[in-house]
């Protein structure tokens, strides 16, 4: 079938501006949006710059606004997408080029969240595994599932206009350490997201939920964790 | 303008091997790791069904019978050596990654919970045993989290989106890395006691593949240029069920949690391939038995080419939860619901088990001889210890980047502490600078996708599941014109910002010179092992054979091949049965 397709292109070396630049290819209505990419890359315009990699949705690199909301490129078919379809970067990062925009500012705010688990035990290596029970592990289990593809960060109305906020995936990854039972860093987590930039900040608008590529209940994960640091119900 | 960077420690690339051997060396040296891409994005994070390791926490178990499954399952060109560090190790390597916080799923009393995976057994192949680790069916990328979550704790220095365009070798001793930043189109020149190449898979030569665009062999393709030599390349895993078309890979654990293969007839085919473990047998032999029950026209479908993946007498609880992942890529991909019928499915050029040679620290073999290139190590898909000889486990290769990725890193720190950096010379970055001009300034007009997918093509159709004499030597026909042709062919884009047909240029580059050592290394070995099928050669033929090869390029372009034995232990080769 005829595809017709609407990106936004930017190339810092010759543009002022983003503009749209239209183009017709086929393909099958099966076919993933990267896959419609990847022609106008190899048989129009060898300069569009997109990040790919495993694409089947589980790298995180190919996170667009396609048709206007926060989507995968590799994980979206042309039979569900109206035509045009029109693709733009992920906002709220620095533009680059295309759909390349600079991560590091997404990275710097999930880092500010100590993602990883902290234990008061001394560690005296390997000797058994922690015991946790089945309850306690499907606990956090809904927020394991990030894949740090920013699409939840980068469709929050309160991360594009305030950059102090950590943003969505920052507290999904926080998350996942607050309510793992073998982790003593919670309140640590909580102080940091208490503070200026941190979970209050969310005006639950769902939009992170609706993104999120791996059908985490991200507002949720906000809310418990707000409720965490107001009533310390850990 | 280069830069130049100074690191007592270079890792490339930053999936499993390569942040678990930063992990080690970061702890003791200056420790920088190079990746082109952001290291959540490498493949490591799409490996789903688990890791192996004997801690009998459901089932009795013993390493020594997982190094057995492995020394059976590689058809007995691992070397029992390497097999044994591995399964031993295994125990302490997956209760390491659980103090990391890793997300195990767990048994009713709390402890790491296992299950069962393709020719892994209980007792020499009595019957299938639970063995591997798993969470969900996520195994793969949540290995990656922890490994970075750790990295980022310890504050491990990233250069992301660099791109490896060579290596600086000093007299024959490594002295780091030539890399070329994505993002500005500068060559950045790594100064490096010690260098790790963890770099993947390059299965993206196969039009039909479960690998990621970038997997493209980018580490072996620079150390064959190096005229260093490369091992069993000849050894290619088809993993038995990739989405039917895409390719995409269907966990193995769909069988272990009870899934059934059947061919257009509904027939339960394995039980005639593998009577004792039936859909649980090794993956090369379940492959092959599929392309058979297509060849022979019971294959599934209008056009008779599919097999059926058959999880509808499975627990609908058991695929939700622990195969949610896989249940997703059905609906999203092919529309078809596993719950209600079967999956279509067919191979897909999944692992390498050959590689860049290394003994059990990790260290590069020089030649098959066995001498070493000092200060050059390597671990993970793109190494070849060889712990998965002529077919790898399901599970074995989240094991080895585990295992071989420490040892790694704790080498390489014992060397950088010990040795002087070596003195890398001003014009370290010339042959990669004049390989990137010679690309952008060539006179060719042809793109570069037709090239890679005409190489695609001819992978698919004669060196993978099933070869021969005449197709081998026409294959290896057509990747010598292809290289020709890529020789003459051009880069349109110029720009320096994120020039990724530039790029997508080299990686064809390097998959180009990989096929060409899989290829040749595949036509020499006369015999059939493991993922080696020579349908002109169907035997497997110990007395000449029970060797690796190692090929590597001559400096007037030829291949020359070497042999190296097999180093056996307790296991003595047998016929394979399962």
């Amino acid at each position: 079938m005829e595809v017709k397709l609407r990106l936004l292109r930017f190339n810092p070396e010759t543009d002022d501006e983003a503009h749209f630049e239209d183009y017709t290819i086929d393909a099958d209505p099966m076919d993933r949006l990267l896959d419609c990419l990847h022609v106008v890359k190899w048989e129009h315009d060898g300069s569009l710059a997109l990040r790919r990699s495993c694409g089947h949705g589980i790298c995180g690199s190919d996170a667009m606004v396609i048709n206007g909301v926060n989507r995968l490129a590799c994980k979206v078919l042309i039979k569900d997408l109206p035509q045009p379809i029109t693709v733009e970067p992920i906002r709220g990062l620095p533009l680059i080029k295309d759909f390349i925009v600079d991560m590091e500012p997404f990275f710097a705010g999930y880092r500010a969240v100590k993602p990883w688990l902290i234990t008061d035990e001394h560690d005296h290596g390997p000797a058994r595994e922690r015991i946790q029970s089945p309850k306690d592990r499907a606990r956090y289990d809904d927020t394991t599932k990030c894949i740090l593809c920013a699409a939840c960060t980068t469709s929050c109305p309160i991360y594009w206009s305030d950059g102090s906020y950590v943003g969505p995936a920052a507290i999904v990854n926080a998350h996942r350490f607050i309510f793992d039972s073998r982790d003593a860093g919670g309140k640590e987590r909580l102080d940091i997201l208490s503070g200026k930039g941190g979970v209050f900040k969310c005006r639950t608008a769902f939009n992170c939920t609706d993104a999120c590529p791996r059908g985490i209940k991200v507002t949720l994960a906000i809310q418990e964790v707000k409720r965490a640091a107001l009533y310390d119900s850990l | 303008m280069v830069q130049y960077h100074d690191y007592d420690a270079v890792i490339v690339g930053a999936g499993g091997a390569g942040l678990r051997a930063a992990l080690e060396a970061g702890k003791r040296v200056k420790t920088a790791v190079v990746s082109k891409l952001y290291p959540t994005r490498s493949h490591t994070g799409a490996a789903q069904g688990g890791m192996c390791a004997a801690l009998a926490n459901v089932e009795e178990d013993s390493w020594e019978w997982h190094a057995f499954d492995t020394v059976k399952g590689s058809d007995f060109l691992a070397d029992q050596d390497a097999v044994d560090v591995m399964c031993k190790e295994a125990v302490t390597s997956v209760l390491e990654l659980e103090r990391m916080g890793l997300p195990f799923n767990r048994t009713p009393e709390g402890k790491i919970d296992q299950r069962r995976f393709g020719g892994h057994t209980r007792n020499h192949g009595e019957e299938a045993v639970k063995r591997a680790c798993y969470a969900a069916d996520r195994t793969g990328h949540m290995i990656l989290q922890t490994l970075f979550q750790q990295c980022n704790k310890e504050g491990v220095e990233f250069f992301n989106e660099f791109f490896v365009v060579d290596l600086v070798l000093v007299d024959g001793v490594c002295g780091g890395i030539v890399a070329y930043e994505i993002a500005t189109g500068e060559l950045h020149v790594f100064r490096a006691k010690s260098t790790l190449f963890a770099t993947g898979g390059y299965g993206k030569m196969f039009k039909i593949t479960s690998n990621a665009h970038t997997l493209t062999g980018d580490g072996p393709g620079v150390v064959y240029r190096r005229g260093l030599p490369l091992e069993d390349m000849e050894f290619f895993q088809f993993h038995p069920t990739g989405l039917y078309r895409l390719g995409i890979l269907l966990s193995e654990a769909a069988r272990g949690e009870g899934g059934i293969l059947r061919n257009a007839d509904g027939e339960r085919f394995m039980e005639r391939y593998a009577p004792t473990i039936k859909d649980l047998a090794p993956r090369d032999m379940v492959s092959r038995a599929e392309f058979d029950e297509i060849r022979e026209g019971r294959g599934a479908g209008p056009d008779k080419d599919y097999i059926l993946l058959d999880l509808t007498d499975v627990d609908p609880e058991v695929v939700e939860t622990k195969l949610p992942d896989i249940t997703e890529f059905s609906r999203t991909y092919l529309d078809v619901d596993p719950l209600k019928e079967g999956v279509p499915i067919t191979p897909t050029a999944h692992y390498a088990m050959g590689g860049i040679p290394t003994n059990v620290t990790a260290e590069v073999l020089r030649s098959h001889h066995g001498d070493i290139v000092e200060g050059f190590y390597a671990a993970g898909e793109c190494a070849c210890v060889s712990v998965h000889g002529a077919n790898r486990l399901g599970t074995n290769s989240l094991l080895d980047i585990v295992v071989f990725g420490r040892r790694g890193g704790l080498a390489m720190a014992e060397h950088a502490s010990t040795h002087k950096q070596p003195a890398v010379p001003d014009d370290a970055h010339a042959g990669a600078e004049k390989w990137i001009r010679s690309l952008l300034k060539g006179s060719g007009e042809e793109p570069t996708h037709k090239i890679r997918h005409e190489l695609q093509d001819i992978m698919w159709d004669k060196v993978s599941v099933s070869r021969d004499d005449e197709g081998l030597s026409h294959a290896l026909e057509a990747i010598a014109g292809l290289k020709k042709r890529f020789a003459n062919s051009r880069v349109r884009d110029q720009a320096k910002i994120f020039n990724t047909e530039l790029v997508e240029h080299m990686e064809l580059g390097y998959l180009l010179d990989m096929a060409e050592a899989l290829t040749a290394s595949a036509h020499a070995r006369t015999e059939s092992r493991g993922g080696h099928y020579r349908a002109d050669h169907q035997m497997r033929e110990d007395d000449h054979w029970l060797k690796h090869t190692f090929i590597r390029k001559t400096d007037d372009g030829d291949t020359e091949l070497g042999y190296k034995d097999v180093t056996l232990g307790r296991y003595e080769p047998v016929e394979r049965k399962y």
